[in-house]
Order: structure tokens, then sequence, then C-alpha cells
């Protein structure tokens, strides 16, 4: 199971110049506040998308949630 | 049905229904809080929508993914284009922006801040809680 550490660095090496901030209860449910520059211009599902992407299938299995605010830096 | 006809008939379900909601269990009775939360945004805008419940077979979930490149379930689309997750639709209905997006006026008597939706909270279901 993924730490809350493991998860902010994923979400950091996958979309550059991020910062998150990353908390769970039970290392299943994930909650991520991430700012970025990159997010500049991206509609709210572009801007969840590059999250998602940095865990390429795995939510939904080993993170079972992922509740998700990003915010333009 | 094969898992091209289940992709041709969600394909059809979103292009079809000006707004629909992908979710876990129904309207009326949600499998999970995230789908509740946001069966119970569309009803403070009183705004009509369509529902599809994912759980019945697991492919209606992966092939609903492969079409929006979304990997969580609830998903919400208006007017053919993916709106969001609970988390967005939570953010827009906040920011007024959810009932412009879904072609709707927000009504006066919504509450402003995201409704949470009754089943979110509630004993899971056949079980009767005797302890209130």
């Amino acid at each position: 199971m993924p730490s809350a550490d493991e998860v902010k660095t994923r979400i950091e090496a996958a979309i550059p110049g991020a910062v998150a901030e990353v908390e769970t209860a039970d290392e299943v449910h994930f909650s991520a506040h991430v700012r970025a520059q990159a997010f500049e211009g991206l509609s709210r599902v572009a801007q969840h998308r590059l999250v998602y992407d940095a865990f390429d299938g795995e939510l939904g299995g080993a993170i079972h949630a992922l509740a998700l605010k990003t915010e333009v830096t | 049905m094969s898992d091209n006809e289940i992709h041709t008939a969600i394909a059809s379900a979103i292009a079809d229904n000006d707004v629909i909601l992908f979710m876990k269990g129904s309207p009326a009775s949600p499998a999970c809080g995230f789908s509740a939360r946001t069966v119970a945004m569309l009803e403070a805008l009183e705004t009509p929508f369509a529902a599809v419940d994912v759980l019945p077979d697991p492919r209606i979930r992966q092939e609903l993914s492969a079409i929006s490149k979304w990997p969580t379930i609830p998903q919400l689309f208006a007017k053919g284009e993916l709106i969001g997750g609970c988390d967005i639709v939570t953010e827009m209905y906040e920011a007024g922006e959810l009932a412009t997006a879904l072609g709707a006026t927000t009504p006066d008597d919504a509450p402003a801040e995201a409704p949470v939706g009754a089943s979110a909270q509630a004993a899971p279901m056949g079980i009767e809680n005797r302890l209130g």
C-alpha cells in the first residue's frame, strides 16, 4: 500500500514544478492538493488528468480514491 | 453484450443525453459517498439527468474510462463533454458554475455549499440502526 509520501512523490515527479500536499487516514483513500504552473490555461478536467496520469491504472486499485484539488501557481 | 457493444452503447448514451451521470448505484440508492454527493448537487440544481449504474458489469466502467480517459467514478457529462468527477463538480457547484455548464440556472433556494447527500452518511442498506 502506498504512503502519503509516495503519492506526493509520484505527483511531483510526474508534473514538473508541482507541489503536492497529500493526506491519508488508511493508505487506501487519499486526498491531495496540487499546485503547479503546468495547470495554467488548462480546464479542471485537464488538470486532474495530469495528476491521474501519474498513477497509470492504480486509481481504483491500490489507490481506492484520490480526492483532488488543483490550483495554478 | 460484447465489449464492443458496451462501448458503443456508452458512447451513444453520452451523445444522446444532455446531462448523464455514470455512478455506483442509482440516484435513489447510491452505493458510494462520491456518487451520492454528485446526485445531491444535481438534485439541488433541479437538473434533469440520466444515470447509469456501473456496478452490474465491470466492463461498463472499463469501457467508460476508455472513452473518457478518466479513471474514477462518478463521471458527469453534459452535451457530450466530460464535466468531471465529484471533486470538480463540487468546486463548480460552490463557484456557481455548475448550473451554467449543465445548461440550467441555479434555483434561488439551492444551498450555497455543496450538499453531501443523505445516503452518504446513512447506515448500509439492509442494516437497521438500533443504536440511535
